[in-house]
């Protein structure tokens, strides 16, 4: 029995070990190259911060100042609440304190500068495939903004998803700090749209379906989903029947632009948001998305946008 | 008499009150569906699909003038869920801010009506008036189901 039982107990240890080892936040190894050499570029660092929505979950809600980046925005997620933490550069309150190093290596492995994992409601899961520059130069943007004092509530999980060290199983999963790299058999202005999709612009988080663990479902990735933050669907934006098939270049730059859709509708919801952002952005960069977008390989979703 | 002109009035009130409920979820629909086709007319003129036609621009913002009036009147407690909706139950929860969202857009309709004479002129407008539909829909609608 005594014997049974210290088997327990080492056993018990070896397991608990073993977690430990494998939720470790050192084991991402995104963020971790030597600095992007060179001064920081502002202004690229502000169509970075347009094209990674930073200002639709960081913005002071309620509100009409979008880059007062106060946080509080509150995230339902089938996981629980998230709250948007303060993302201006207060020193105290927000990132003002931090490292350019830190904040890459928070935005492209998700990992915290006091080296705790980020839920990845923060979408660092297509933000790894930012480059270094980008990141750099959106942290010189962020930056310029002004300090807002205040922070977020705490996130509001139920157990198990308030233990974040396991998340470091699931990134180990699922987080492969890949950063993208453009494919020399396309054109500039599609891979310029297809690392915009996939990294900054994270459109798969919520146009795409999910597996029980939480992850994109990669048969259904940008084929639309049920929407993460609450009721209704998302749409596909593949080219299929059932998503973009009939939509010319023109008509994705435009809804990008003004939130109108070929029938004349316009999106609302959190894509009413997304939008501000877009349109902020050079024509180019929407068109390059338009592109990327057009030649994904169609997909079967459940509905499309009106 | 006066009994009979109570009644009256109250017959009155719940006829007009049944045309209005028939079917709110489908005239919303229907009003909206409208807006959608004048808008889709404005945003082919604005982008150069087709040529601008001034008689084309001012019944756009009839169209929208029209909308702005009327459609809060098709949402009774009665159609909050049913048919095809996408409204949101926030618009129950004040209706009066949901009203005044349409009052404000159908002020904006009226101070741009002049504005539909040049193609130049009418890019300016159409992209101020259609700015009204994504901030209400953001608020108002469901993503769809």
């Amino acid at each position: 029995m005594k014997r049974f039982l210290v088997a327990l107990l080492v056993l018990a240890a070896l397991g608990a070990g073993g977690f430990w080892l494998l939720t470790s936040p050192g084991l991402q190894k995104a963020g971790l190259g030597p600095a992007p050499a060179g001064a920081a570029n502002v202004e690229n660092g502000r169509v970075a911060f347009y094209a990674g929505g930073c200002a639709s979950c960081h913005a002071t809600p309620n509100q009409d100042d979008r880059l007062r980046l106060g946080g509080g925005y509150a995230l339902h997620s089938p996981f629980g609440t998230f709250y948007a933490p303060n993302l201006s550069p207060h020193p105290r309150d927000g990132i003002g304190g931090w490292t350019e190093a830190a904040f890459i290596r928070a935005m492209k492995a998700g990992v915290s500068p006091d080296g705790r994992h980020y839920y990845p409601a923060f979408p660092y899961t297509s933000y790894q495939r930012m480059t270094d520059t980008d990141a750099r130069d959106l942290f010189a943007f962020i930056k310029t903004l002004a300090p807002v004092e205040g922070r977020a509530p705490d996130h509001d999980l139920p157990f198990p998803f308030n233990v974040r060290r396991g998340l470091g199983l699931w990134k180990l999963a699922f987080l492969d700090g890949e950063t993208f790299r453009p494919d020399p058999a396309k054109s500039a202005s599609l891979n310029r749209g297809a690392y915009l999709t996939q990294g900054l612009g994270h459109c798969a988080e919520c146009h795409s379906g999910r597996t029980v663990f939480g992850n994109i479902a990669e048969d259904r990735r940008y084929a639309g989903g049920p929407n993460p933050e609450g009721k209704g669907w998302v749409p596909n934006i593949t080219p299929h029947g059932t998503g973009l098939k009939e939509w010319t270049r023109g008509d994705i730059v435009e809804v990008l632009t003004s939130g109108l859709t070929p029938t004349g509708d316009s999106v609302g919801s959190t894509m009413t948001s997304v939008v501000k952002n877009t349109a902020e952005l050079p024509e180019p960069d929407r068109a390059g998305i338009a592109e990327f977008l057009l030649s994904l390989p169609p997909k079967e979703g459940r509905k499309g946008p009106q | 008499m006066k009994r009979m002109l109570l009644v009256g009035a109250a017959l009155l009130i719940g006829a007009s009150a049944v045309i209005a409920q028939s079917d709110p979820i489908a005239e919303r629909r229907t009003i909206m569906k409208g807006v959608g086709a004048a808008t889709r007319t404005g945003t082919q003129m604005v982008r150069g699909e087709t040529a601008f036609d001034a008689a084309k621009a001012k019944e756009i913002l009839r169209v929208y003038a029209a909308a702005a009036d009327k459609t809060h009147t098709y949402f009774p407690e009665t159609s909050k869920t049913g048919g095809e909706t996408t409204a949101s139950p926030k618009i129950w929860e004040s209706q009066a801010e949901f009203r005044k969202r349409f009052d404000d857009w159908a002020k904006e309709i009226k101070a741009a009506s002049a504005q539909t004479d040049t193609l130049d002129e009418f890019k300016v407008a159409f992209g101020n008036l259609t700015k009204a539909c994504g901030a209400c829909h953001q608020t108002y609608r469901i993503s769809k189901s």
